[in-house]
């Protein structure tokens, strides 16, 4: 039978406010434990949350930036739940009034084409604190340092289709809240993470089949996985004749599998209510059209711009927009270059694999976008070749110099084109290889043309690269007869 | 309208209250009464009502985005009943 995958996922974005969502607290990563816990985290009696104007503004931002109706008021509920890591015994967050309405995320697929996600809704809430069950003798350890850092919750509707696509959309969400700086996006510091709800139909059938619900997923390879081998085991259950259950379930990736976590009906029932602490979240136009006006240029609109004003292929201008950094970095080293195609070969080819083989972030480049754009400069004019440029790349990366010119300077690595060493270069490599001259001039036309790419080669050997291909190419023709 | 004894028992586990096996026969007359009273206000029409967040007629506060906690970890884990390397200790939980 051919099977339909269904996947719904709710994101949850840390928002990078300097402080908690309802405290004073700093939201600072990696402090010693408990040391940014205040009275209000951890429950004290008579503590009361004040809300965090820039968590809301961000939340504003991103519903912005996806097209979303903002909830002009908003409401903060209790979700209550028992787990030493939540303090207060409930979680702050918004379940009937959200602060963000439904919007639309499109991805883009590998294929080139792309895809309209609906976003049910998004709502600010408060991060729980960690719980470390190792090495405290049959005890738990409890951090509150994250607890009450600020999130904002991203559920899309279920119209994801793969798990590629779910990926792509994680990329997209990641993506969006890096380019507004609402979100460091670290996903190593757990600053994006996400569950998804999975399940599979058969092909043509409308209703839904019964979904497990994959937690707290943080990397994109992991969603990847999960969801593959979620939707692999609902196929072989439902195909031995087994029912699908409605649970929640961990991905273990070591063994790359999914366990059954906890059954929902019985620690599911959150008795939601509004918060009494908090009163409603009454908004003025006025702040929502001043955080428009302050939107930078989002990834999409970006891309199309890439793509019209530097003539990029779709494929090219979506990999440099991915990031705004990149995007940045690539302008610079275009406008630096003066040829916009070979900024993004370089960017995309030799830049992207350097810093992924170090294990850099662009902003910790070696080579500055100025420099990269000057190496491509001495491309353009023909003084180096596209070989030799990779050398000098290297030669910059490892800091050998400044600039590619005082590198080209100092190896003496600058094209050879005058024709005058040239031309006795390609007398010795004719001297040496009577046997080809001979063969070359005895060949009709169509086969000269392969043949001369074997002085060529023996040239640019002998020249270590250096010779201009050109130049020899002109000079071969001229000294061969052809 | 009662509730039976699973139920008594399912919102005892759900707040975390011990309740006595004698005690769930009163228990269940009490809560049912609550939910009789609730079945009488439901009679209300309020279909053309806005649902009340909050009784009071005021809107949230906003504090600015800046540091105004310090660290006060020894004064806070000194009523804890056990701490070590900096964390509260509470009996294991794993899922």
């Amino acid at each position: 039978m051919e099977w339909e995958v269904v996947i719904g996922l709710e994101v949850h974005v840390q928002l990078n406010t300097k402080t908690k969502i309802f405290s004073g607290s700093s939201t600072t990563f990696g402090a010693a434990p408990n040391t940014q816990a205040s009275a209000v985290d951890l429950a004290l009696p008579g503590t009361l949350p004040v809300l965090n104007e820039q968590a809301l503004k961000k939340a504003i931002l991103f519903g912005l930036a996806i097209d979303a109706d903002i909830c002009m008021a908003s409401v903060f509920d209790r979700k209550n739940y028992f787990y030493p890591d939540l303090p207060k015994g409930y979680q702050t967050t918004q379940m009937d009034f959200p602060i963000v309405g439904p919007g639309i995320v499109t991805i883009s697929l590998s294929d080139g084409s792309s895809r309209d996600i609906r976003v049910h809704h998004a709502h600010l809430e408060e991060d729980a604190g960690k719980s470390l069950h190792e090495d405290y003798h049959g005890m738990t350890g409890i951090d509150l340092n994250r607890a009450g850092t600020p999130l904002i919750e991203i559920v899309s509707e279920p119209d994801l289709r793969s798990a590629e696509e779910a990926v792509a959309y994680l990329r997209k969400i990641h993506s969006i809240v890096t380019y507004l700086d609402i979100s460091d996006g670290d996903l190593s510091q757990g600053s994006l993470r996400c569950d998804a709800n999975v399940s599979v139909r058969p092909k043509g059938q409308a209703e839904y089949g019964t979904r497990a619900e994959i937690k707290n997923i943080n990397s994109f390879r992991f969603v990847e996985r999960a969801i593959k081998v979620e939707v692999q085991r609902q196929i072989e259950l439902i195909e031995d004749g087994g029912k699908v259950k409605q649970e929640t379930r961990l991905y273990d990736s070591d063994k790359n599998e999914t366990r059954a976590m906890r059954s929902k009906e019985e620690a599911n029932d959150y008795r939601y209510f509004p918060c009494p602490d908090l009163l409603p979240v009454v908004i003025e136009q006025s702040l929502v059209d001043q955080l428009k006006t302050t939107m930078p240029e989002l990834p999409d609109a970006k891309r199309q711009r890439f793509e019209q004003a530097y003539g990029l292929s779709s494929y090219d201008a979506a990999l440099l927009t991915t990031e705004r950094a990149i995007a940045n970095y690539f302008e610079a080293a275009a406008d630096a270059a003066g040829d916009a195609k070979l900024a993004a070969n370089w960017v995309n080819g030799e830049l992207s694999a350097a810093l992924n083989r170090d294990n850099l972030g662009i902003a910790n480049s070696p080579v500055s976008a100025s420099q990269l754009g000057g190496l491509i400069q001495r491309i353009v004019d023909n003084s180096i070749s596209g070989k030799i440029a990779k050398q000098v790349f290297e030669a910059l990366w490892n800091g050998e110099g400044d600039s590619a010119d005082a590198i080209i300077d100092s190896k003496g690595l600058k094209q050879v084109s005058d024709t005058g060493a040239l031309g006795a270069m390609v007398d010795e490599v004719l001297a040496a290889n009577p046997d080809q001259v001979e063969q070359f001039r005895g060949a009709d036309e169509g086969k000269r043309k392969k043949m001369l790419g074997f002085f060529v080669g023996q040239i640019m050997k002998a020249s270590k690269g250096q010779a201009n291909p050109g130049v020899i190419n002109k000079i071969l023709n001229e000294k061969l007869g052809g | 309208m009662s509730l039976d004894q699973n139920e008594i028992s399912k919102l005892a586990r759900l707040a975390r209250i011990s309740i006595a096996d004698s005690d769930t026969a009163e228990l269940s007359q009490r809560i049912g009464d609550i939910l009789d009273m609730v079945d009488v206000m439901q009679a209300v029409d309020t279909s053309n009502v806005v649902a009340m967040a909050n009784p009071h007629d005021a809107v949230q506060r906003l504090r600015a985005d800046e540091v105004s906690e310090i660290n006060q970890r020894e004064h806070f884990q000194a009523i804890a009943p056990q701490t070590a390397d900096g964390l509260y200790l509470v009996p294991q939980v794993i899922e």
